[in-house]
């Protein structure tokens, strides 16, 4: 007699215990360092993809003042080399560059570098009205622009899904998850601003010859 | 420790014991933490959106104003595309580009699951214009023709001080680009007709809440068939009220779309793309 009801009850009573564990463990947690981690990846991606674009722009512009300006060979060679060499280390970021500071710094140095002599390039390019006002140019330069912004973007919307992820499995119930659950979630490496871009743009008329 | 409490300045605080006066102090320092992050990554106030045409620094007549809202009112309903009109006084010394992105996802122009939303930025006092293109549209109005439509078509007529114009020439010119590749407006147009209203996250919504109501309604049968003769009306009432009202809970969420009452946007994203001008 008293067995019975008992069994009636279980196996309800166990699926109703799990439907209730799964909404009361994702609210209250188990899942925001995974998320987060998901996030800042694929903000990473982005960021990524924003400079890939930016790299694969580049010919085309070395192309469009080549033809114009022969003679400003030492900007251009610089921009062909700074863009070789950030390609090259974007193709062989190592696995953890989120959570190797050291790695992502090269990453900056060589993205910044290349950021810095397309800046001197298009600051030449200022002296040579007959490319300044090519429609081919107007076009290059508005997506050179646009990309520019799209990266800027990119690694705010990074930086911000980093600090969410950092600051989640260092604080109170993130950290405990983190102990309990994910023993590998390391922090994450954002950028600095480089001390370049702290500065206003610096119009630089060929002195570095 | 009473002179203690009455000397603590939080009026809020329960003055019950020190343990509460100590986690609310802490709840105080995490308050303060908080607004401490948030000044440092401040966004900048935006205007409310209050239709497809929020003209704060007052560029437009009623006429114009009509005017350019049935213009975008039949792109909306042609393309999903939503398009809106931003006149400032003030950029608040943000760069526009700064100030549009945040301004679009803060908005959420654009439809959630194309991030098809475009945005005309004008700053007269900063003497600032901008087309703010959502991550869907950079394909169709890119960097290239948004600084087009801006050189040609905008700058123009806000040089000669023409601002009502200048924004009507704009608006027009981001029209025909949304609308002038047939090929693209027929896609778009077979994927809304397909109904992309039930979007993958309901499904899996829905299909979670039904694979709960299943597995409970078989643990349920499964109970009762193995249960003893018991009394029925018992039995009816353990099994009855279990689980129907969270499913429907769940169901009737997973159904909320928007719609109805003024227009508003419907989520888009925006990542940078578009272009700028000055004049």
């Amino acid at each position: 007699m008293a067995h019975a009801p008992a069994l009636r009850f279980t196996r309800p009573l166990v699926a109703i215990l799990l439907s209730a564990a799964t909404v009361f463990l994702a609210g209250c947690g188990i899942n925001t360092i995974p998320t987060y981690e998901q996030n800042a990846k694929a903000a990473w991606s982005e960021v990524l993809n924003q400079y890939k674009r930016r790299s694969d722009l580049i010919p085309n512009l070395v192309e469009t003042v080549k033809g114009f300006a022969d003679q400003e060979r030492t900007v251009l060679t610089d921009v062909v080399e700074a863009r070789a060499k950030a390609t090259q280390v974007q193709a062989n970021i190592p696995p953890d560059i989120l959570t190797n500071p050291e790695a992502m710094q090269k990453f900056q140095d060589a993205q910044n570098q290349l950021g810095g002599a397309l800046g001197r390039l298009l600051a030449v390019v200022e002296r040579y009205p007959d490319i300044k006002s090519g429609q081919n140019f107007l076009a290059l330069q508005s997506q050179i622009e646009g990309t520019e912004n799209r990266i800027a973007i990119a690694r705010r919307d990074y930086i911000s899904s980093v600090r969410a992820y950092n600051t989640e499995i260092t604080t109170f119930p993130g950290r405990i998850w983190r102990a309990v659950m994910y023993p590998s979630a390391k922090e994450m490496a954002t950028f600095d601003i480089p001390a370049e871009e702290m500065k206003a743009p610096k119009v630089d008329f060929g002195t570095k010859k | 420790m009473p002179a203690d409490r009455r000397a603590l300045p939080l009026s809020w605080a329960p003055r019950h014991s020190s343990v509460a006066n100590k986690s609310a102090a802490l709840l105080a320092a995490l308050l303060w933490l908080g607004t401490l992050f948030g000044a440092a990554y401040a966004a900048p106030t935006f205007p409310a959106l209050t239709g497809r045409i929020v003209d704060e620094a007052g560029l437009l007549s009623p006429q114009d104003r009509a005017d350019i809202n049935a213009q975008l009112a039949e792109l909306e309903q042609k393309s999903t595309d939503q398009v809106a009109v931003v006149t400032l006084n003030s950029l608040q010394g943000y760069a526009i580009e700064d100030y549009g992105y945040q301004l679009g996802r803060a908005w959420g122009i654009g439809q959630k699951d194309k991030n098809n939303g475009i945005l005309l930025i004008v700053a007269p006092n900063e003497r600032k214009v901008r087309i703010e293109v959502g991550r869907g549209l950079e394909p169709v109005m890119t960097d290239a023709m948004s600084s087009l439509i801006i050189q040609n078509a905008i700058l123009p007529e806000f040089r000669r001080g023409d601002f009502a114009a200048g924004i009507r020439a704009g608006v027009r010119d981001i029209k025909d680009v949304l609308l002038g590749d047939a090929e693209e407006v027929k896609e778009r147009a077979r994927i809304s007709r397909h109904g992309e209203d039930l979007d993958m996250w309901q499904v899996i919504l829905i299909m979670f809440w039904l694979g709960i109501a299943l597995f409970v309604l078989f643990a349920v049968v499964q109970s009762i068939s193995t249960a003893p003769q018991a009394v029925g009306g018992r039995r009816r009432r353990s099994s009855g009220p279990i689980v129907i009202p969270g499913n429907y809970g769940g169901w009737g969420g997973g159904w909320s779309s928007g719609g109805g009452g003024g227009w508003s946007g419907g989520g888009g994203d925006f990542g940078g793309g578009g272009s700028s001008g000055s004049w």
